[in-house]
């Protein structure tokens, strides 16, 4: 869905960036082995894995498009729908669970109106889950980018979320 | 090198790189086994074949544990039992208990475990994983979930047949067995070659049935019904009555055919041989003529389907015959209902065959040339054996039946076809004899005849010369052989190519379970009868002769071209 909400500009800079993959896949041509090595580049590229992007990679690597899917559904790491700018993850290692975590994740996804992997039709958030980030004293822990936030609460996430513009 | 250890208590040897249950049963010691599946994977992750090996803190997977010099396994302690008994009881505690309305009750391998193991209780209860039922080809039915997660149906599509229409996606307990982007099974490059189905240990993918349409056709006293039957299906139909692989049952089947009502019983037979008459005629056309060559064989939907997804650029070396069964459907409602009388659009055609490909390739636009679909429904061997045992027929003291004329005989050439290399060898008995004018003394090409991947020979054939041939079966094999026709390396005249490893005797349509020595004996009874037969050329063939005569005219005419050839299709990678 969130394809179809993209904006023009967005679609733009995508297109610019296929040359690109066109050479990264061109140096693993026919090499199913360097598979997970080209979707971490194209990732890295695109911030996500758009699905033209899996069919390019298969089609270059000579695997079938199923095989690859598989394996970017298999690991956490690869995502399928664009990334938001600023990304949220809730900590949900066992003493922030205890600690309620939870019900700290339920509440964002109703604020954000979206699951975990998902993004925000505006593009501002991707939401995540972590399973610790060794901030267990501060428990229950979020990240957003790159900042720890402790001790945080049902009543408190979308507001630390929120200055994150 | 030979490796000692012992078994039970029983000391073995075993040769080195073999796995505790090969050696065990090898020494006739019965290890339960789940995913493991013979000549395909050996993966360790049901955990059903666990055993005790001393010395050893934890049980071992026999499937994938290499044999070593002294090693002492027990296979049926207490703990072992306790360990299987555990594995089935998880698996079952994520299954349906739909046992009893499951198209693979009392035919299923999880069923048999959990009766062997005794399973009463399962203890776990929770969430069950989510699949869905995915109907979307004419071929194959897939219910997600009843998928027990074994991987045979993914490996088998991915290392045998190089297909990959099936992958694992996601992880843990979310895991599906699905196409990418979940798409529907009929939207992606499946060859509906049915391996799937044939490995499936439960109900997850299953041919999709169409008894109930063929039931309503023969209760319909307005409908006039024909059933025809391909080579493969009567020396493996036996096996769903209990006898050994390989029996030919063809008079038992045909006199079951008639009970369950169909009007008039065709031989697919009939129309192998006519297809070597119009195949061969157009090798030797394109010989002749300096067409594109190689030939390559057009008999088996499933390698249709392959090509078309994955090497459309070679679409025109196909042969543009239509499967057997295709041309006996489109002469059943042109040749014999002007000769009977009968208006085409009251027969109903069914082709039971070994194959679940053929299902979707009846339902094709091309093949509707008699004016109405050729072929109305296929059924696969499995089935015609479900069909047989709901009419409570009989099948062991049956009285043997027989075919109605006139297209109900047959010539060795077209038994033969059921099996790798059956058409290959087929064509040039009648190749050699139409282009030399000769007689062809000793008629067996031993050569093409096999389970080896890839079989090559050349056949000297006066005023032609050196006529260069292969033979594939499975399509990671058929791929490999296009790959060295692409890259130039073999210059051949003549290719054989059936999609089922085996050929059609191991059809994904066939009764379980299939490896290769089930392979080898259905085709070894073909070829018994091929030999019994005092007709073994195609061209010899009476009725065919006939067939020509009264209405086709000659092979490759234009009544021919009409009924018995056709196009391909290319089709997307995705």
């Amino acid at each position: 869905m969130a394809a179809e909400n993209q904006c023009n500009c967005v679609q733009t800079q995508e297109e610019d960036l296929y040359p690109r993959l066109n050479e990264i896949i061109g140096e693993h041509k026919g090499k199913p082995e360097d598979l997970i090595m080209v979707l971490h580049k194209a990732q890295n590229l695109f911030g996500y894995l758009p699905k033209k992007v899996q069919e390019m990679v298969a089609e270059g690597l000579n695997m079938s498009i199923n095989e690859v899917y598989g394996v970017i559904t298999f690991y956490n790491f690869f995502s399928t729908v664009p990334q938001g700018k600023h990304s949220v993850k809730v900590c949900l290692g066992t003493a922030c669970y205890v600690r309620g975590s939870q019900k700290v994740l339920e509440k964002t996804e109703k604020a954000l109106g979206i699951k975990v992997g998902g993004t925000t039709d505006d593009r501002r958030y991707s939401l995540g889950v972590v399973r610790c980030i060794g901030a267990c004293g501060l428990a229950p822990a979020m990240l957003v980018d790159e900042d720890v936030y402790g001790r945080v609460k049902t009543t408190n996430a979308m507001e630390i979320i929120e200055k994150y513009e | 090198m030979m490796i000692s250890l012992t078994i039970d208590g029983r000391k073995i040897e075993a040769e080195q790189d073999t796995t505790i249950l090969d050696a065990a049963r090898e020494a006739k010691i019965h290890i339960p086994t789940l995913c493991y599946l013979p000549e395909v994977q050996a993966i360790g992750a049901c955990r059903v074949c666990l055993v005790e090996i001393e010395g050893n803190r934890v049980l071992q997977a026999s499937c994938i544990l290499p044999v070593s010099p002294g090693l002492v396994v027990l296979t049926n302690t207490e703990r072992v039992r306790k360990a299987r008994r555990f594995a089935v009881e998880m698996l079952l505690s994520n299954h349906p208990f739909e046992c009893l309305t499951c198209a693979r009750n009392l035919n299923c391998e999880l069923q048999s475990l959990a009766t062997d193991l005794c399973v009463r209780d399962i203890r776990f209860t929770g969430d069950k994983s989510e699949g869905r039922i995915d109907e979307s080809s004419p071929s194959i039915r897939r219910d997600q979930n009843k998928c027990i997660l074994c991987r045979r149906c993914v490996t088998v599509c991915q290392e045998i047949q190089s297909v990959t229409a099936l992958h694992l996606q996601g992880r843990g307990f979310g895991t599906r067995v699905e196409p990418a982007f979940d798409r529907d099974i009929n939207d992606v490059a499946c060859t509906n070659c049915g391996q799937c189905s044939l490995v499936c240990p439960v109900g997850a993918i299953t041919e999709k049935e169409y008894i109930k349409e063929v039931w309503d056709a023969i209760n319909d006293p307005t409908k006039f019904t024909v059933i025809q039957d391909a080579p493969a299906v009567r020396v493996a139909l036996g096996e769903e009555f209990g006898y050994p692989p390989g029996t030919l049952v063809t008079g038992k089947m045909l006199a079951a055919a008639r009970k369950l009502g169909f009007d008039r019983i065709f031989d697919t037979n009939f129309a192998a041989d006519l297809t070597i008459l119009e195949e061969g005629s157009e090798l030797l056309q394109r010989v002749k003529e300096g067409g594109i060559l190689p030939l390559i064989t057009s008999c088996s939907p499933g390698w249709i389907k392959f090509i078309e997804h994955f090497y459309p650029e070679m679409l025109p070396n196909l042969s543009t015959c239509k499967s057997p069964h295709q041309m006996l459907g489109a002469l059943t409602k042109t040749y014999y209902a002007k000769k009977m009388g009968i208006d085409p659009k009251d027969m109903i055609v069914v082709s039971v065959m070994p194959c679940t490909a053929k299902k979707f390739e009846c339902q094709r636009p091309e093949m509707r040339s008699s004016g109405y679909q050729d072929v109305d429904y296929v059924l696969t061997t499995r089935e015609l054996a479900k069909m047989i045992k709901q009419a409570g027929i009989d099948f062991e003291n049956l009285d043997d039946g027989s075919y109605d004329d006139p297209m109900g005989e047959y010539t060795g050439a077209a038994t033969i076809f059921g099996a790798t290399g059956g058409v290959m060898e087929a064509a040039l008995r009648t190749a050699y004899e139409v282009a030399t004018g000769k007689t062809l003394e000793s008629v067996e090409f031993t050569a093409v005849r096999g389970l080896e991947g890839i079989k090559e020979a050349v056949i000297p054939i006066e005023g032609i010369g050196d006529v260069r041939i292969a033979v594939s079966h499975g399509l990671g094999n058929a791929r490999k052989l296009l790959e060295r026709v692409k890259e130039g390396k073999e210059q051949y005249h003549f290719i054989e190519i059936m999609a089922c490893p085996g050929g059609c005797v191991g059809g994904g349509g066939q009764p379980f379970p299939v490896n290769n020595d089930v392979r080898t004996r259905r085709a070894q009874a073909l070829y018994a009868e091929d030999c019994s037969l005092t007709l073994r050329k195609s061209h010899e063939s009476p009725s065919v002769k006939k067939l020509y005569e009264e209405f086709l005219g000659a092979p490759l005419g234009e009544k021919s071209h009409h009924l018995l050839h056709t196009k391909y299709t290319p089709r997307s990678r995705f």
